[in-house]
């Protein structure tokens, strides 16, 4: 960072400016991206036979998540309580979202929903969802003339 | 009614003047709940897929410095294809408004929420004065 002449002076006229160039370089660094964000964000992994649907969801626990399956249609519903301070506690600052979430997932195949596989970890759940049976594609052998 | 969950922005990025970090891998900067009481100052920051080896917090006079590093999820096999949040590192620091007793710091990690407890200095605690009577 070029230091400015003016340290000697007893001040820097030109801090604040590069406090304020630092801020609008962050500020659009992540430009393009949705602004909203739904919660919780997911990730999808597709295996050859199987889907993976990943969510962060910190602060949530096994019991605060249902998880349904429908046709094709995995449906994520769940709360988030917020904590309440002990006694005489006041907030300094609230920055983490709280309430109730739903998100409905399209899944790219239809699902056996007897082998659905879900797993909470370090706050990310994880449902691994197996393809059906009659579903998978089927290599067609050609027959020679 | 029920209140939606949405997070208003995206993840933020953090930023430390003027350096780059050596492993290309985006750092966030965690959302974080800090609450104070009579005793202590509660942080409550969200790093989800950190796990509890991955947590690394120092405090330097009243810098309290937050990492997490990400334990991977990586599914070998298994390309990715539908993306709405990236794995990466969080790091935040904060300047406390009271003096701490470092010594009875406790923290703790469940469901990827850092739970961090600091215990106020005893001369920071407020006392009552009492009159005498003269």
């Amino acid at each position: 960072m070029a230091l400015s002449e003016f340290p000697r002076m007893g001040f820097d006229p030109f801090a604040e400016l590069r406090r304020m160039q630092s801020e609008m370089n962050r500020m659009f660094s992540g430009f393009g991206f949705a602004t909203a964000r739904d919660f919780p964000p997911i990730n999808i992994w597709l295996g050859e036979n199987s889907v993976v649907v990943t969510a962060e969801l910190p602060g949530v626990t096994r019991d605060d998540v249902t998880l349904n399956l429908q046709d094709d249609v995995l449906t994520l519903e769940g709360k988030r309580e917020p904590k309440q301070p002990e006694q005489n506690g006041n907030w300094q600052r609230r920055e983490r979202a709280y309430g109730s979430f739903s998100r409905a997932i399209q899944l790219p195949f239809r699902v056996d929903a007897d082998k659905v596989e879900a797993r909470f970890n370090n706050g990310v759940l994880e449902v691994e969802l197996e393809r059906l049976e009659a579903d998978r594609p089927k290599k067609i052998e050609i027959r020679a003339a | 009614m029920t209140q939606e969950v949405r997070t208003a922005d995206q993840r933020t990025a953090a930023t430390t003047a003027g350096s780059e970090r050596a492993v290309e891998r985006p750092v966030f900067i965690p959302p974080a709940d800090i609450y104070e009481t009579r005793d202590n100052i509660v942080v409550l920051a969200e790093m989800p897929g950190v796990g509890p080896d991955g947590v690394d917090i120092t405090l330097e006079r009243r810098m309290l410095t937050v990492r997490g590093r990400h334990a991977g999820s990586e599914h070998t096999g298994y390309p990715r294809v539908y993306n709405e949040y990236t794995d990466g590192d969080y790091e935040r620091v904060f300047t406390l408004s009271e003096n701490i007793d470092r010594d009875r710091i406790e923290a703790t990690l469940k469901d990827g929420v850092l739970h961090l407890v600091l215990p106020k200095a005893e001369t920071a605690k407020p006392r009552k004065i009492e009159l005498k009577a003269s």
